[in-house]
C-alpha cells in the first residue's frame, strides 16, 4: 500500500517565517534516499539544501520553483512504500489511513513528530497533525487506551468513538492530511486551544473565553486580532448610524424599519436579574432604613491599612470596612441572616454568613458571595473581596459563587450615588447600600468641620425582619464605620 | 613578535609553521618528535583504527543531527565537522576521573566520555534544558554562553586541588578538569579571568581551545595579535600549538597538558589549530564570509582523510571500512529514529535541578505555573 508522507517547510534557522523555493533537485517519480538533496531553498539568512527526511518515490511537488513559502507549508509529498499493493479503497487517494492498524500507525507516528519538533516554529505542523488526535481524547473520558482506532477510512476522527482514542496512532486525518490541508483548508474545530501566551492573558484580560473564538491563524492557532475582535462583537457599547435617525446609537439588536428602535432579545444576565429582581421585589414586601454617618475615622484606618506591609498583596478600600462593619453588626444580631421558605412556610436562620457583593461587569450585574465570610479576619476578607471582583470582571464568576448568599452589599457609591433602596438578592434578608463618601460640613466635637461622610441604606423583607431588628443592623453597622475601633469591642 | 596579517586565500597553518606540534602529516605520514611522539608510541593500529571509528561515527552522529535540523527536528545544530581529531584525540587521552567543561560542539568529546550522544539531541529539540548527568561520565551539560565555563573548570579544578586529589602520585586518584572553547572566547573576560586564578593556584586545569579559524564571522586574526597559544605566558601559563586536524597530536599534547595539571604542576593552555568545515550552526551561511578556496585548503587536511591514508598504508583492511562505514549508516538511522521518538517534556520541568535541595522560593514558583497552566486546560473544557 503506497504510503504517503508529507514533508513541510521546515525552520532552518531559528525564528524564520518563510523561505524561497529556489531549485528542486527532484521530480514527480524520481526515487529518494534518506538524506537526499530534494530541493534548494533560501531564506532571509541562507540558502539551503532540505535533505529527505524518508526513503520513497516523489508523489507530489507541491510548491513550483520561485515561489515563497511559509515555514509549515508541505512542499512536497514523498510515497513511502511505493512498492506496497495498491490501494483498495478508492475515497481520499493520498490519506495513509486505508493501512490502519501497526504500520499506520508508525507512518503517523513519524508525521507527528515532525510536528512536535521546533522551539517554536514548527508549531504550524504540529498544530496541523495534532489537532483532531487531541479532538479525540476528552470524549470518552474512558483514558488513553491505546487500542489502535478501527480502520475508518473517513478524514475525520469519529467524535465520540469510544475508547478509541488512540493517542499515537489516530489513523486518519492525521499524517498526510491529503490535499485537504494541502490546500489550505482549515482542520476541524477541536477542544484543544491553540493560542500563544500573551494572546491567552490578553483573552483572560478581557474576559472572553477562548474555545468561542475561531482561530484564524496559521493551523488554527488564535491570534491577537481574533481575540480583539471577539472582544469588540461582546462589547455593547459600539455605537452606529442608522438611516432615518439623526443620533448614532448601539450596534446590534433588530433596528425597527424608521432607525428609531432597537430591539434586543433578553438573554442570559439580562434576563437572570429581570427574573430575580421581579421575584424578590414582589414576593418580599420591602422596607428600607436610611443612616448618614461620619466615616473620616474609616478612611484613616484604609489610609494606615494601605501602608500595612500586610495588606500590601492586596486592595484595601472602605468597601472592605464596611463589609467588616456589616459582619459584625450582623453577629450582634444573627437573626437577620435568615431566609423565607414559602413552601414550607419556615423561617430558616443561617448560621454563617456568605456575603454577596453586586458587581457591575461587562456582561451586566452579578452577585457572587464571598462563603463564610465571617470567619474571615480582615486580611482574608480584603483578599476574597478582590479575587471576586477580579472574577466578575473578567466574566468568569461561577454559578456557585452566585448561589446561597445570606447578605449583600451593593456599592452604589462607586458612581457618586448618596445612596438607593436596593432590591434584595433572592433568598436573603437584607441588603445594605453603600453610598458615595465624600467631604461635607459636620458637626464634630461641637465645631463644624469638613468629614467625610457617607449614607447607608439597608433594606430587609419585613416578613421576617421587623424595622426594629434591620434599624439595629444599620445602627451598629454605622457605628463601626464611624468608629472602627467598636470592632475590637464587638469583634 | 606580531604575527603578520594573512588575510585572504593563503591560510596561516600549514608545516611551515614551526611551533606547531604534528605527529601526523596531512598526507598520513608520521613526524618524529621528541617531546611528543614517545607519548603516542604505545598506540598500536588497533588503537588508532579505534581513533578513526571515533571520529567516523561522530562524523555520521553530526551530519545526521544536520539534517535532523533541516527537516525540521531540531531547532538548531551546532556542526562539529572537520574538529574530530581535536576532540577525539584531547579525548581520549582523558582519565575516567578527569573532568571535562565543554561549551556546546563537543560531540567528539562528550563520545569519547561514553556519552550517549542522542542525549545531546534533547536540548536541540527543545525539550531539555540539558540532556544528561554530568556526574554520570564527568561532563558537564553544554554551555552556550561563550567561555563562562572556563571560570567554572576553573573553580572545579581548585575544588579538586582542595580535595587533596592532585599531585598525590596516585594515577587513580590524580585528576585533571579540561575546558572545551574556541578562539572567540578567548576574547572573552571570562577566559581571562579564569586563566588569572588558574596560574596564581596552579590549578589542574587544562584550556583545549579549538581555533577553528572563525568566531561565527569574525577570523581570528581580527580577535589577536599573536598566536592564541602565547595567550598563557601573560598569565603565566605554558601554552602549546598543535596541529588540530591530527589526532595523534591532539592526544599526545593533551596527554602531556593532563600529567602536568594532575601532577600538580599547574594550567596548560592549548591552542589546538583545526577548521570549521561547517557552518557556525545551522541558522550561519559561512559562504557570506569566508572564500571558497579557503574552504577547498582545508578540505584537503580533513583529519579523518589524514588517519585513514596512513591505516591504509599501515595495512589496515578495505573490509574494516566497509564494516565501518556500514556501522556508520547504521548508527545514523539510529540517530534519526531515536530524535523523532523524543517525547515532549513538560514546561514545569525548568524547574528541576535548579537547586540541590528544595528551594521555597523555586517551589512557589512551580506552584504558580502550575495553576497558570491548569488555568487553561480548564479554560478549554468549560463547555
Amino acid at each position: 500500500m503506497p504510503k504517503y508522507l508529507e514533508f513541510r517547510l521546515p525552520d532552518v534557522g531559528e525564528g524564520l517565517t518563510e523561505a524561497d523555493i529556489v531549485d528542486w533537485k527532484v521530480a514527480v517519480g524520481d526515487r529518494v534516499t534518506v538524506n537526499q538533496a530534494l530541493v534548494e531553498i533560501e531564506t532571509a539568512k541562507s540558502l539551503v539544501e532540505l535533505p529527505s527526511p524518508h526513503a520513497g518515490v516523489i508523489s507530489k511537488v507541491l510548491v513550483e520553483a520561485g515561489a515563497t513559502v511559509e515555514v509549515g507549508t508541505p512542499i512536497v509529498v514523498i510515497d513511502t512504500d511505493p512498492d506496497g499493493a495498491p490501494e483498495d479503497d478508492g475515497g481520499s487517494p493520498a490519506v495513509a489511513s486505508g493501512s490502519g492498524g501497526a504500520a499506520d500507525g508508525a507512518a503517523s507516528a513519524d508525521d507527528e513528530t515532525s510536528g512536535d519538533v521546533l522551539v517554536g516554529y514548527g508549531t504550524k505542523h504540529a498544530a496541523a497533525s495534532r489537532r483532531p488526535r487531541r479532538a479525540a481524547e476528552p470524549a470518552p473520558a474512558g483514558g488513553p487506551a491505546a487500542q489502535p482506532a478501527p480502520p475508518a477510512p473517513a478524514t475525520q476522527p469519529a467524535p465520540a468513538a469510544p475508547a478509541a482514542a488512540p493517542p499515537s496512532p489516530p489513523a486518519p486525518a492525521t499524517a498526510p492530511t491529503s490535499t485537504g490541508t494541502v490546500d489550505g483548508q482549515a482542520a476541524a474545530p477541536s477542544s484543544t486551544i491553540l493560542a500563544k501566551p500573551p494572546v491567552r492573558k490578553l483573552a483572560k484580560d478581557l474576559g472572553i473565553e477562548l474555545n468561542r473564538v475561531p482561530g484564524t491563524g496559521p493551523g488554527g492557532i488564535i491570534t491577537r486580532g481574533d481575540v480583539e475582535a471577539a472582544a469588540q462583537r461582546s462589547e455593547p457599547e459600539r455605537l452606529v448610524s442608522y438611516p432615518g435617525d439623526d443620533r448614532p446609537w448601539l450596534d446590534g439588536g433588530v433596528v425597527s424599519a424608521d432607525g428609531r428602535q432597537t430591539r434586543v432579545p433578553v438573554r442570559s444576565v439580562r434576563a437572570r436579574t429581570a427574573e430575580a429582581m421581579v421575584a424578590s421585589a414582589f414576593t418580599a414586601p420591602h422596607v428600607t432604613v436610611f443612616q448618614t454617618v461620619d466615616v473620616t475615622k474609616t478612611m484613616k484606618l484604609v489610609a494606615r491599612l494601605k501602608e500595612d506591609r500586610d495588606f500590601s498583596d492586596t486592595r484595601v478600600t472602605p468597601l472592605l470596612i464596611a463589609a467588616k462593619a456589616l459582619i459584625l453588626a450582623i453577629r450582634r444580631h444573627p437573626t437577620i441572616s435568615a431566609a423565607w421558605d414559602d413552601a414550607t412556610q419556615e423561617i430558616v436562620y443561617k448560621h454563617y454568613i456568605n456575603l454577596g457583593i453586586a458587581a457591575s461587569t461587562p456582561r451586566g450585574l452579578v452577585v457572587p458571595n464571598i462563603k463564610d465570610a465571617h470567619r474571615m479576619s480582615l486580611h482574608e476578607l480584603a483578599v476574597a473581596l478582590g479575587d471576586l471582583t477580579a472574577t466578575a470582571r473578567a466574566g468568569k464568576t461561577t454559578p456557585a459563587a452566585m448561589t446561597d448568599g445570606t447578605v449583600t452589599i451593593t456599592n452604589v457609591g462607586v458612581f457618586g450615588i448618596d445612596t438607593g433602596t436596593p432590591i434584595l438578592n433572592p433568598g436573603e434578608s437584607a441588603i445594605l447600600a453603600f453610598g458615595a463618601i465624600t467631604q461635607r460640613p459636620w458637626v464634630h466635637h461641637g465645631k463644624i468641620k469638613p468629614r467625610w461622610v457617607t449614607q447607608l441604606a439597608l433594606s430587609m423583607d419585613h416578613r421576617l425582619i421587623d424595622g426594629e431588628l434591620g434599624s439595629r443592623v444599620l445602627a451598629d453597622t454605622a457605628r463601626t464605620l464611624a468608629d472602627p475601633a467598636q470592632g475590637l469591642v464587638w469583634g | 613578535m606580531i604575527q603578520s596579517d594573512t588575510h585572504g586565500e593563503t591560510p596561516h597553518v600549514g608545516t611551515q609553521d614551526d611551533d606547531l606540534i604534528q605527529l601526523l602529516t596531512v598526507t598520513g605520514e608520521r613526524v618524529h618528535q621528541q617531546t611528543y611522539s614517545p607519548l603516542v608510541e604505545h598506540l598500536d593500529r588497533a588503537a588508532l583504527e579505534g581513533l578513526y571509528r571515533d571520529m567516523v561515527l561522530v562524523r555520521r552522529f553530526d551530519t545526521e543531527a544536520t539534517a535532523l535540523q533541516r527537516h525540521g527536528e531540531l531547532g538548531l545544530w551546532p556542526q562539529c565537522l572537520g574538529q574530530e581529531a581535536a576532540q577525539i584525540g584531547s579525548g581520549r587521552a582523558l582519565a575516567a576521573q578527569d573532568h571535562v567543561f565543554p561549551s556546546y560542539r563537543e560531540h567528539g568529546v562528550g563520545w569519547t566520555r561514553g556519552l550517549d550522544l542522542r542525549k545531546v539531541l534533547h536540548q536541540f529539540r527543545g525539550e531539555d534544558h540539558g540532556g544528561w548527568d554530568p556526574a554520570e561520565h564527568n561532563f558537564s551539560l553544554y554551555t552556550l554562553v561563550i567561555g563562562s565555563h572556563a571560570l567554572h573548570a576553573t573553580g572545579y579544578a581548585m575544588g579538586v586541588q582542595r580535595d587533596g586529589d592532585v599531585g598525590t602520585g596516585d594515577p587513580d586518584r590524580d585528576r585533571a578538569v579540561v575546558a572545551y572553547f574556541g578562539d572567540g572566547a578567548t576574547s572573552q573576560g571570562d577566559v581571562s579571568e579564569a586563566m588569572v586564578f588558574a596560574a596564581v593556584n596552579d590549578a589542574p586545569v587544562v584550556f583545549f581551545c579549538q581555533n577553528n579559524q572563525w568566531a561565527i564571522s569574525e577570523p581570528t586574526e581580527r580577535q589577536s595579535r599573536v598566536p592564541l597559544y602565547r595567550r598563557g605566558s601573560g598569565f603565566g601559563i605554558p601554552g602549546v600549538r598543535v596541529d588540530g586536524n591530527d589526532v595523534l597530536a591532539c592526544y599526545a599534547v593533551t596527554q602531556e597538558a593532563l600529567e602536568r595539571a594532575r601532577s600538580g604542576g599547574g594550567p596548560t593552555f592549548i591552542e589546538a589549530v583545526t577548521y570549521r568545515m561547517g557552518a557556525h550552526t545551522t541558522s550561519d551561511d559561512p559562504t557570506r564570509y569566508r572564500s571558497r578556496a579557503e574552504e577547498d585548503h582545508w578540505r584537503t587536511r580533513d583529519p579523518i582523510d589524514r588517519l585513514k591514508l596512513h591505516l591504509v598504508a599501515e595495512g589496515t583492511t578495505p573490509e574494516f571500512f566497509t564494516a565501518l562505514d556500514e556501522e556508520a549508516e547504521e548508527f545514523g538511522a539510529q540517530i534519526r529514529d531515536y530524535c523523532r521518538s523524543i517525547p515532549k517534556a513538560a514546561p514545569s520541568r525548568i524547574f528541576e535541578h535548579v537547586y540541590a535541595a528544595e528551594h521555597s522560593l523555586v517551589e512557589a514558583e512551580r506552584s504558580w505555573f502550575n495553576d497558570y497552566e491548569a488555568g487553561f486546560a480548564t479554560e478549554g473544557a468549560q463547555r
